[in-house]
């Protein structure tokens, strides 16, 4: 008897422009003590499944088919009120962020004793003692006092040790986790995992774990689902999956999945998705506007070069100086970056890479230190006028597609922009003809230019931010985690197309990653960051091969097993 | 928390002083004092004794100084009409103000919550529409015509209440109370549904949309996904939620309510503050007007020193010492 069945589900959004099926004819199970992954990129249905087992679809969403069986009993036909009362009890639910999973006025006690008490009835007291017990096997240090304070004075990661706390609370059947680590770093998403995992096998209790990536699905699962456009496309164990997968689509998302153990000359076979992954149009870039003056004067030496560079902010503010507290959010950081080079700074969020971004383009002023870039220090600098030589010469581009482009503007004049203002075109209509083969480039295509970013998808607005980036014919890019907001597959194309800028236009970069298996796809060499200080620079492949700090050996340990992938198709950098 | 209130606190004296350095000017800019206060055949030599007496040729600053310690001694000097220390004509008439601003404000807030939390769950309902299309009547229609309009139905057609005045008070010292009298409380009714109408409003709107903003945050899907009852999802958790901004809102609006009462204040003949700072302005009554002007700061002050303080005792997240 399966603990959980799904069969036949669909599930239908009603619209002004026609029905959406979010969901179509899938039927999954989950067998006690079994973790069952599911898997898609944005958009897939997965959630929905989830949001539809325990009675919580968003309207204007409908199951208009299928059934969902807990222990053989039927549960979407229940009343609500009887469907409420299995959520928490037998289906426990584990959201995305942790951050804003739990109400912020209320004292972690308070909302495990309220949801105790609610499905066990064991009255104040005897909740309280099973609150603090629940907190301590989910590894909460010191849980008799921690149980007193608020979501907000508690870490991400202890935050979702919370929410998986509160999510046991009534010992249910069936946990479902929506993107349970995705909102977390490496190194706590490896403890998290963990911990789900032995809870799984010691309560026999049988899970479901939505996500996008294939990491998690790796290190947890025993079976996978992959989902596509609201179908199954695929199931089985999660070694077939993984190693020998039968539908393209599987394929083509494995072959996008940045690989921790081998470097990729290019990620094949990743257009299954978006169809703007197919250039409309190349650009010669020897002969075109781009590609001509680029005979920026030779530097001996790197071309940036950072010398013991401090950003240090005040956490505390105070009218007089000494009492103040402040950080080193940034703390005698140096390394050199050579014409050409693709140079990668790798650590976990809080590590200070943005901030040494941010300083490189003078976005911030350091505190101490200087930021050499082809042999002036860019510290040093009085005058806007010398100050916007070097900007022309630098561009960044951001994480967040969502946030980086202005709503308001025409993707024409979103690119447009640098180009006037700097200067770089004799005429409107030149611009306009940069503009229109500058997205052609990118793979966006000319017809782009007239709508503005919102009618673009997240990948799509990404490749709007490079072409602006392009768009002062820059010799120094800025990546600051170009792609950690996207999916896989469209994470493959971007990364492809930033490689093929790189080598048709000689850019040296500085590119910004969590995420270890990126950096080692994209950079020639490598500084890992820790609390603000640089542990360690070598070459990417000795990096991964015999790392010489403890943190960065701490870091590759961390990184989720990929070996069972499918090697298939793979072209592999230097074999 | 301590030192968070004593920074409050400075920062209410710097207030309070800016706001007296502007009530003070009056008298020195608007009108000639000395012209304001004798008669037209009062002689020259009469006239600078007067101002030598009342110290107008003293420094500017040594002048204001010596208004703020009166101030600060509730001494707002004489009117020049009534001939009556300021502080006593204002004393005798802020019980009537407050007591109005007081039941407005209850009225405002035990309608407008429950109205803006039952249009914000139900919000496809057909009441909560009604509600919603009545309360654009409140925020559009000016105060002055609401309370003409009670006036006409309640108080000409179909005379079940008083249209002007107090009624009966009780004195308790100094403080006269409607409060206990039949004909009193009578009284309170229409210009208190008057004054509270726009606030109510306000707060039900601000209500809704803060509960629909959070009815969509994680936590209340979680706590659904926990099984929780409604009740608890509603109450508990969202409205709690909602109500730092809504403490806000409501903060200023009661100081704009006893600010603003002079308009209700008008149109029911309420004795109040209000109606005194009018007459005060057509008679150029400036004591009137200086005192009048501190004291309304006064309670925007004190008002929006509670509201910061309540901030601390609902959001754990702006409470300094509790940093972990």
């Amino acid at each position: 008897m399966d603990l959980l069945n799904i069969k036949n589900l669909r599930i239908e959004f009603p619209s002004r422009h026609g029905t959406v099926v979010a969901v179509d004819d899938v039927s999954l199970s989950v067998q006690p003590g079994e973790v069952l992954g599911v898997v898609g990129e944005s958009g897939a249905g997965k959630s929905t499944i989830g949001n539809a087992v325990i009675g919580l679809l968003e309207p204007p969403g409908e199951m208009t088919k299928g059934h969902v069986l807990l222990k053989s009993e039927q549960i979407d036909t229940l009343s609500p009120e009887a469907k409420r009362k299995i959520r928490g009890r037998r289906i426990g639910m584990i959201f995305q962020d942790p951050l804003t999973s739990l109400d912020p006025l209320q004292t972690i006690e308070q909302q495990l004793v309220e949801t105790i008490d609610l499905h066990l009835k064991l009255g104040e007291k005897k909740s309280q003692e099973r609150a603090v017990d629940l907190l301590r096997q989910v590894g909460i240090p010191d849980p008799e006092n921690r149980i007193k304070n608020y979501p907000h004075q508690f870490s991400g990661g202890m935050r979702q040790r919370v929410v998986i706390a509160l999510a046991l609370c009534a010992e249910p059947e069936v946990i479902i986790a929506d993107e349970p680590t995705t909102a977390l770093d490496v190194s706590i998403q490896a403890q998290i995992l963990e911990l789900m995992r032995r809870l799984c096998k010691d309560k026999q209790v049988g899970m479901i774990i939505i996500t996008h990536d294939m990491g998690v699905i790796a290190d947890i699962t025993d079976r996978v689902a992959v989902m596509y456009h609201g179908k199954v496309v695929e199931e089985g164990t999660t070694a077939k999956i993984l190693g020998d997968p039968d539908h393209p689509y599987t394929q083509s998302l494995i072959s996008a999945v940045p690989r921790p153990d081998i470097r990729l000359r290019r990620f094949p076979m990743v257009n299954y998705i978006e169809a703007a992954g197919e250039r409309p149009r190349n650009i010669d870039l020897s002969t075109h506007w781009l590609g001509r003056h680029r005979e920026f004067e030779a530097v001996d030496g790197p071309l940036l070069s950072l010398k013991n560079l401090v950003m240090t902010f005040v956490t505390k503010t105070a009218f007089l100086k000494r009492n103040r507290i402040t950080f080193n959010a940034v703390d005698d950081v140096s390394f050199d970056i050579k014409e050409g080079e693709v140079f990668g700074l790798v650590g976990e969020s809080g590590s200070g890479k943005s901030t040494v971004a941010r300083m490189v383009c003078s976005l911030y002023k350091p505190a101490a230190g200087s930021v050499n870039f082809s042999g002036t220090d860019l510290t040093k600098i009085k005058t806007e006028n010398e100050r916007d030589f070097f900007r022309r010469q630098m561009q960044m581009i951001f994480q967040d597609p969502f946030s980086s482009l202005n709503g308001r503007m025409r993707v024409m004049d979103i690119i447009a922009e640098p180009i006037r203002f700097h200067k770089l075109a004799s005429s409107n209509q030149e611009v306009e003809q940069i503009v229109n083969d500058l997205l052609d480039h990118v793979g966006l295509g000319a017809q782009a230019a007239v709508r503005f970013p919102h009618e673009f998808s997240g990948g799509q607005r990404q490749r709007i931010s490079i072409a602006r980036a392009l768009a002062t014919r820059p010799r120094f890019l800025i990546c600051d985690e170009p792609t950690s907001a996207l999916d896989v597959s469209i994470q493959a194309q971007i990364l492809n197309l930033l490689k093929d800028l790189q080598e048709e236009l000689g850019l040296t970069m500085l590119f910004i990653s969590h995420d270890l298996p990126v950096i080692r796809q994209m950079c020639d060499r490598v500084g890992v960051m820790k609390q603000g200080k640089l542990v360690e620079v070598s070459a990417t492949e000795d990096l991964f091969e015999k790392p010489t700090a403890a943190y960065t050996r701490e870091l590759l340990d961390l990184m989720p097993r990929l070996d069972k992938l499918s090697h298939e198709g793979l072209e592999v950098e230097g074999a | 928390m301590i030192s968070f209130i004593f920074k409050r606190l400075l920062q209410s004296v710097i207030v309070m002083l800016t706001v007296a350095l502007i009530a003070f000017s009056m008298f020195r800019f608007i009108g000639d004092p000395i012209n304001n206060m004798v008669g037209q055949d009062t002689s020259q030599a009469d006239r600078e004794q007067l101002a030598e007496q009342l110290g107008l040729n003293d420094p500017f600053l040594i002048q204001f100084g010596r208004f703020a310690l009166n101030a600060v001694e509730g001494n707002f000097g004489i009117s020049y009409k009534y001939r009556q220390p300021v502080s006593k004509l204002i004393l005798e008439r802020l019980s009537a103000t407050l007591e109005l601003s007081f039941v407005s404000a209850v009225l405002a807030l035990v309608i407008g919550i429950p109205c803006g939390v039952y249009t914000a769950l139900k919000a496809k309902g057909l009441i909560s529409k009604g509600i919603m299309t009545l309360s654009l009547i409140g925020v559009s229609l000016p105060t002055f015509l609401i309370g003409i309009l009670l006036i006409l139905l309640f108080g000409v057609i179909l005379r079940w209440l008083p249209t002007f005045g107090r009624g009966d008070v009780v004195a308790i010292g100094w403080w006269t109370t409607g409060f206990l009298t039949a004909s009193g409380l009578k009284s309170l009714i229409l210009p208190s549904i008057t004054l509270a109408l726009f606030q109510m409003t306000l707060i039900m709107r601000l209500v809704r949309a803060e509960m629909l903003e959070v009815l969509r945050t994680d936590f209340v899907k979680f706590a659904r996904a926990r099984g929780l009852p409604d009740r608890s999802v509603h109450f508990k958790h969202a409205l709690k939620n909602t109500l730092v901004p809504v403490i806000t809102i409501t903060g200023l609006q009661l100081g704009s309510l006893i600010a603003f009462a002079i308009i209700t204040e008008s149109v029911f003949q309420w004795p109040g503050m209000g109606l005194l700072f009018i007459q005060a302005i057509s008679d150029v009554d400036i004591p009137i007007m200086a005192a009048y002007l501190v004291l309304i700061a006064f309670f925007f002050v004190i008002i929006n020193m509670i509201v910061d303080i309540l901030y601390y005792t609902v959001d754990p997240r702006l409470r300094a010492d509790s940093t972990a």
